[in-house]
């Protein structure tokens, strides 16, 4: 029953959410990027940086850092964190965690692809993947070489097969189709974690619903923007948007023939959520789309918090250790390349 | 009763030149009785005065932590300091860690390559030694009766065609034909079974895959661990399969070794392997006895070095605490202190001022305070424990009598 679960919920997931609450509680706030941001070199980065809860996974890395040393560590940290919480939980809060993953696992499975497309070392791919995407036979992507083999050989094991349906064909693998794979698999990706958290229901099924459509429209809008002026056709783009969020159906029809940025805004501007996000931006201008579209989705898994008893603050923290690490990703490259005018353009500030 | 509670504080402020800063710190520091208030609150940690030393010390004590690292990995054990060795100052100490650390690491990169040339042999010779029974077994059989290899027999085709892909006859006159080919190789045991899964899915079933697990443990050059292998070999046909095989083989990290049909060739190979083999064993344990030795003369200071880096970090951070008066070129600290110890304090700062040979002595006045006094209590080697069971409940502040402590003491009779 929706509105009883404090009765139920702490039987098993009790610890597990207080856990994750205590490493919410570590993310890096406001004061700790002022200081960030007035680093003049990374070893500085890396000083403060010991300060926080990154300090274990960075003190022993020698001197002359790189930006890609500080990001792969503070993934590992994150990395460090799923794991354990994933070998502690139990069903149905296994599954819900292992589904948080399936994001990065298409990202790899991509990244893979297209490497061996542009004829790249599969052991330099394999090292460029995220670490939570990653399954066994993630190696043998190299081997195949149109969709329907990929399925065959590899894909039928993991937990993505299901999502294959829509998109074998018998094309060879080329950029464009590389992409629409991509997204297909990522429509029938959040369409059945929807699903799922719709069969959960309570507090988790209403709060990961709104989270999740947020997604799919901003999916929705990615897509359009980065197809315009390509060949993608209007129904292939139809295909691509999701079946549910705010923007469905009508949005959808209307984004699919959008073909400047001004007619999406024109769009988007109806949906009041959506409105507030596109009036920050002047005309013609979409550099600032992306980070207005972070800010937006950081402030609703800030929310997510302020219920308990339910599994949306695991997908949240998640999720902003994710913005946290692009945050200090960005703000490294900039340090590291002299270019500290620029760091607010890009960091998005959770507390 | 004085000892029933904790003991009385006093708000103390030293001024302190600079020269006699360090040293003044250190002796306060072996004292334990001074508690400094942080006066520089608001800054960051590199706006502060002493953060260059602060980030030297971080680095020294990176670099031991590599070399414990690395000793309990190579299993070296070190005696305790052997001779009395003079003091060392810390800017010699860095420069000698420098030098061990890029030794070491010069060491470790090319025992890797000898270990990396090493394993690439002994993976040869067991792939030789399994593979040559291997091709044996599966070519002596004239007899079709003979159905030793059932077990590994798959005989599901596209098609569905019952023909058992196997059959023995048919093996020994293929393997004369050039159409058969094989590829022998070595791979982790973990890995093989979705090796062997993605190499029927490739070939679509046209191929036989057999395998014996590995005589002796290879020892993984990347992290250092013995690892189990198994040798395999496949038979397949056509040129496209040998490709995607060997794509597949060299995706799953397998190392892939040529094996000549004729047994004699074999036995030779092997004879060739396992000399070649012997050298390069020789030259990998001389070089493993050189960096234990290099490991155990580091070993057995490294104790103290840590204590040292330790103590200077502490007090390079206390110092920080400090504020800094540019006019005066001196430090001043705030701090609590309790009552009993002061003439213990004045006396470590006298032996600082002269030590440090500084003009000016340290200035030493207790001041009145707003804020409550932290809480200390003096405790001996035997009230101690007590004392840190009662803490892990909680500060009491001062004023509280403590009679649990009392309490406990009498109850600690009958644990």
């Amino acid at each position: 029953m929706y509105g009883f679960e404090a009765l139920t919920f702490n039987i098993h997931g009790g610890y597990l959410e207080a856990i994750v609450r205590g490493h919410r509680s570590g993310l890096l706030t406001v004061a700790d990027y002022n200081n960030l941001c007035q680093c003049e070199t990374l070893d500085d980065i890396k000083m403060h940086l010991s300060a926080t809860e990154y300090g274990p996974y960075l003190q022993n890395e020698p001197s002359p850092l790189h930006t890609t040393i500080i990001v792969e560590k503070c993934t590992l940290k994150l990395v460090d964190e799923y794991k354990h919480m994933l070998c502690q939980a139990t069903e149905p809060l296994s599954t819900f965690l292992e589904y948080i993953t399936y994001g990065h696992m298409i990202d790899n499975v991509v990244l893979i692809v297209t490497g061996t497309l542009h004829e790249r070392d599969v052991q330099e791919l394999l090292e460029k993947c995220h670490p939570l995407g990653m399954f066994d036979s993630i190696a043998t992507l190299a081997v195949a070489q149109n969709m329907r083999e990929l399925y065959r050989l590899v894909l039928v094991d993991t937990p993505l097969a299901p999502y294959f349906s829509e998109c074998i064909t018998s094309e060879d693998l080329d950029d464009m189709n590389i992409e629409i794979m991509r997204n297909t698999l990522y429509k029938a990706y959040l369409e059945d974690f929807y699903k799922f958290c719709q069969k959960l229901g309570g507090a988790t099924a209403e709060i990961m619903s709104d989270l999740l459509a947020f997604e799919a429209d901003r999916r929705a809008v990615n897509i359009t923007i980065n197809s315009i002026g390509t060949e993608l056709t209007r129904d292939d783009r139809r295909k691509l948007y999701s079946n549910f969020g705010l923007l469905y159906p009508y949005g959808h029809e209307e984004l699919a023939v959008c073909e400047d940025i001004d007619q999406v805004r024109a769009v988007m501007e109806k949906y009041p959520p959506y409105q507030s996000i596109f009036a920050k931006m002047s005309y013609g201008e979409s550099q600032m789309l992306d980070k207005a579209f972070y800010e937006e989705e950081v402030k609703r898994l800030c929310l997510a918090f302020e219920q308990q008893f339910h599994y949306a603050v695991f997908f949240a923290y998640m999720r902003l250790r994710e913005q946290e690490i692009r945050n200090l990703m960005w703000i490294s490259e900039c340090v590291a390349q002299n270019q500290k005018s620029r760091i607010h353009d890009s960091v998005v500030y959770m507390f | 009763m004085d000892h029933l509670r904790s003991e009385k504080m006093s708000f103390i402020q030293l001024i302190m030149p600079v020269e006699s800063a360090h040293r003044a710190i250190s002796y306060l520091g072996e004292l334990g009785m001074l508690q400094f208030k942080d006066l520089n609150d608001d800054k960051s940690p590199f706006q502060r005065t002493f953060v260059n030393q602060v980030k030297r010390c971080g680095e020294m004590s990176r670099k031991l932590r590599f070399f414990s690292d690395q000793i309990s990995k190579a299993g070296v054990t070190s005696s305790a300091c052997p001779a009395f060795q003079p003091g060392i100052s810390l800017e010699e100490l860095e420069v000698q860690l420098a030098e061990h650390e890029a030794e070491l690491l010069e060491m470790n990169t090319n025992s890797e390559e000898l270990r990396r040339a090493y394993n690439e042999l002994l993976e040869f010779k067991l792939v030789l030694l399994k593979a040559g029974r291997l091709l044996g077994s599966s070519r002596n059989h004239e007899i079709p009766a003979e159905r030793e290899l059932d077990e590994n027999v798959y005989s599901k085709e596209k098609d569905q065609e019952s023909l058992s892909l196997l059959d023995q006859e048919t093996l020994s006159e293929m393997s004369n034909k050039a159409g058969l080919r094989f590829i022998s190789g070595i791979i982790c045991k973990s890995k093989a079974l979705i090796f062997e899964r993605m190499l029927f899915r490739t070939t679509r079933g046209n191929m036989f895959f057999n395998q014996a697990p590995a005589e002796e443990h290879v020892m993984d050059p990347v992290s250092g661990e013995m690892v189990e292998k198994i040798v395999f070999v496949v038979f397949f046909s056509g040129e496209q399969a040998k490709t995607k095989i060997l794509k597949i083989c060299e995706a799953f990290g397998a190392n892939c070794y040529p094996v000549p049909e004729d047994t004699n060739k074999q036995r030779q190979m092997t004879h060739e392997v396992s000399s070649r083999l012997s050298e390069l064993e020789a030259t990998l344990d001389a070089g493993i006895r050189h960096r234990n030795n290099a490991l155990a003369s580091i070993g057995s200071q490294l104790w103290k070095w840590t204590i040292m880096v330790r103590k200077e970090k502490a007090v390079y951070d206390t110092l920080n605490m400090l504020s800094f008066d540019v006019t005066k070129k001196c430090l001043i600290g705030e701090g609590w202190c309790p009552i009993f110890a002061k003439p213990q304090i004045k006396d470590a700062l006298q032996h600082a001022t002269i030590d440090s040979n500084s003009q000016v002595g340290i200035i030493f006045h207790v001041m009145d305070a707003i804020e409550s006094p932290p809480t200390y209590y003096r405790t001996n080697r035997f009230s101690h424990a007590f004392q840190e069971i009662i803490d892990a409940y909680g500060f009491v502040s001062e004023t509280v009598e403590k009679i649990i402590l009392y309490m406990h003491f009498c109850s600690g009779q009958y644990i």
